[in-house]
């Protein structure tokens, strides 16, 4: 290689590695170091300080200890999960078999049928969540259908709403919203994933006596597998932190991390709360984040 | 065959009730746009009196200005880093702290936001208050310059998934080929990688555009006074309830990306087409 292509070559990765570590990387650090700092009316004090001639180290961990101990928050961070993980699994129940159809679909059919489900992608997914309120309402389109099968004395026995008739600002509301939402991303690779397959290896098991729902199940799913992890940690990761959504159709009762996170800083001003707060969310997704990173190259090749 | 007749309907209302439930809420949006009733959600007649009103709402009007210039500046920068790191993670595969990279890299796609902004406002609070103490003049300012970082963050990630899809794609000995015939590196990007990867570029661009003029997140933590974005100030008023300006607002928005999306689609259609009918001929020459 020459001397002017390994110069090309060290500025293609160097230009956005560096970008990287100084927008993406380094804000971290300065938030974790923040998360065990004392704050001193507007100013964060210094871990390290110069103190007649000798170094001291002061490291406060208060802010873990009181995430630890207070029940708000420790319930608050199990009610994003468990909120994140039910939207996952209603994006795969829906989504899984659309997927599964687009991608079984005519040829001809399949790329409208791919822009239909990216174009609501493309508007606004602040009013696309903003609709839902004036559809959730009394008397609004959604509320009125809903109580109109009586789904909604259903939801009330299920307490995921506080009694029929209320919808909005309510678990469901919340569920539903994030599943709108996130159904696309759910939805994209999985089609990717599925539209790829090698329908030969199904004919292949029906010549062996696999039934249809037999090569379903032992054939096209396990080789979906990757779409379906991608999908899901698409899905997860993001409605684990979520802050709009929870605002704009939650309610009270429906607490959740990012919304915690945005009042310590907004209204308490708390800074070291607010960075001990993303701290712990950065280590509650760290692990789908990884698994996310492996599967990712797969999962969005399509997206484009 | 009866049993593949009911899977079809089967198949065909799963997508049906699928797409409506993806447009029911976009359709009413729009239609609640023309509803002559302070109560967004009770019909009451048509009118386009919102409409009227968004030409006067100067918060309205400025915040979208601001969202134009932070969506073009982000979107231009967006895609050049995105298209860098794409180089760099599928051309030189790998490098020292590869996977560092390829992890930041992919990050930012499903890294909450509220992080991501807490984060970089505080890295960017504690830059300013350096400076300040060093020079006596902090920088940089909460604003336009700090939004604009933000989005590129996000931005850049989304490029370089669109970019690197491409890139896939490429066959590398077009660019082996050219370098053989004498072109230099430079030369090469330009004249033979560039054209193949530019529809990936434009879908990238637009993308990235789109993302940032519909970001609140990041916005919120980064903006400073006097620099409110266009979903900020559509956040700060659905968040109080049901406002008709917004939904005049929303059925703008989505008419001009559905017209902007649909043409482009034709656009890259007929590209295909004629690249399609161009492969076509080239293979039949040499026979003939």
């Amino acid at each position: 290689m020459s001397l002017r292509a390994r110069g090309g070559r060290l500025a293609v990765i160097a230009i956005p590695y560096g970008w990287l570590l100084v927008f993406f990387l380094l804000p971290f650090l300065v938030v974790a170091r923040i998360s065990v700092s004392e704050m001193e009316t507007t100013t964060i004090k210094d871990i390290v300080t110069w103190k007649d001639g000798a170094i001291a180290f002061s490291v406060k961990f208060g802010n873990y200890l009181l995430l630890l101990q207070d029940d708000l928050y420790l319930r608050t961070y199990a009610s994003s999960l468990v909120y994140a993980a039910v939207t996952t699994v209603l994006c795969l129940l829906i989504g899984y078999p659309f997927a599964y159809f687009m991608a079984r679909s005519r040829l001809a059919l399949q790329p409208a049928l791919l822009m239909l489900v990216m174009l609501p992608f493309w508007t606004s997914f602040l009013l696309r969540v903003y609709a839902w309120k004036a559809l959730l309402t009394e008397q609004g389109l959604a509320a009125n259908a809903i109580e109109s099968i009586g789904l909604d004395r259903l939801l009330a026995a299920a307490h995921l709403i506080p009694g029929p008739g209320q919808l909005m600002n309510t678990p469901f509301s919340l569920i539903l919203g994030m599943t709108y939402t996130y159904l696309p991303f759910m939805i994209l690779p999985l089609y990717s994933n599925l539209a790829k397959m090698d329908l030969r290896l199904l004919e292949a098991a029906a010549d062996l006596g696999a039934n249809a729902w037999t090569a379903f199940w032992k054939v096209t799913v396990p080789l979906s597998r990757a779409g379906v992890i991608a999908g899901a940690m698409l899905v997860f990761i993001p409605c684990v932190g979520e802050y709009v959504i929870p605002e704009l159709l939650g309610g009270p009762q429906t607490q959740m991390i990012g919304r915690t996170l945005w009042d310590e800083f907004f209204s308490n001003n708390d800074w070291p709360m607010a960075c001990a707060v993303a701290v712990t969310m950065v280590l509650l997704v760290i692990v789908p984040l990884a698994v996310f990173s492996r599967y990712q190259g797969e999962a969005t090749a399509r997206a484009a | 065959m009866r049993a593949s007749a009911v899977n079809r309907i089967f198949a065909r209302s799963w997508l049906a009730l699928g797409y409506a439930f993806l447009y029911v809420p976009i359709v009413a949006l729009v239609v609640y746009s023309f509803n002559d009733s302070p109560v967004a959600n009770v019909w009451r007649g048509f009118t386009l009196r919102w409409y009227v009103a968004l030409a006067s709402d100067r918060e309205l009007l400025a915040g979208l200005a601001l969202s134009l210039k932070v969506a073009f500046a982000t979107a231009c920068a967006s895609v050049v880093l995105g298209t860098l790191a794409a180089f760099a993670l599928v051309r030189y595969r790998r490098f020292f702290g590869g996977t560092l990279f390829s992890g930041m890299v992919a990050a930012p796609l499903v890294m909450p936001e509220v992080i991501i902004g807490l984060s970089l406002l505080l890295m960017l609070v504690s830059l300013q208050r350096a400076t300040e103490a060093a020079f006596g003049v902090g920088f940089p300012e909460r604003g336009m310059l700090t939004i604009w970082l933000g989005h590129v963050l996000l931005g850049m990630a989304y490029a370089t998934v669109v970019v690197r899809a491409r890139l896939q794609t490429l066959n590398p000995q077009l660019e082996e080929a050219a370098l053989d015939l004498g072109a230099r590196p430079w030369q090469v990007f330009w004249l033979v990688t560039l054209p193949m990867i530019g529809q990936a570029l434009l879908s990238a661009l637009l993308l990235t555009f789109t993302l940032s003029l519909d970001d609140v997140v990041l916005s919120a933590f980064l903006s400073g006074p006097g620099a409110t974005t266009m979903p900020l100030v559509i956040f700060s008023r659905a968040r109080l309830g049901l406002n008709p300006s917004v939904n005049a607002v929303a059925t703008i928005i989505i008419a001009l990306v559905a017209i902007g999306v649909v043409a482009a689609s034709f656009v890259l259609a007929r590209n295909e087409r004629r690249r399609a009918a161009d492969v076509a001929t080239a293979k039949q020459e040499p026979a003939a």
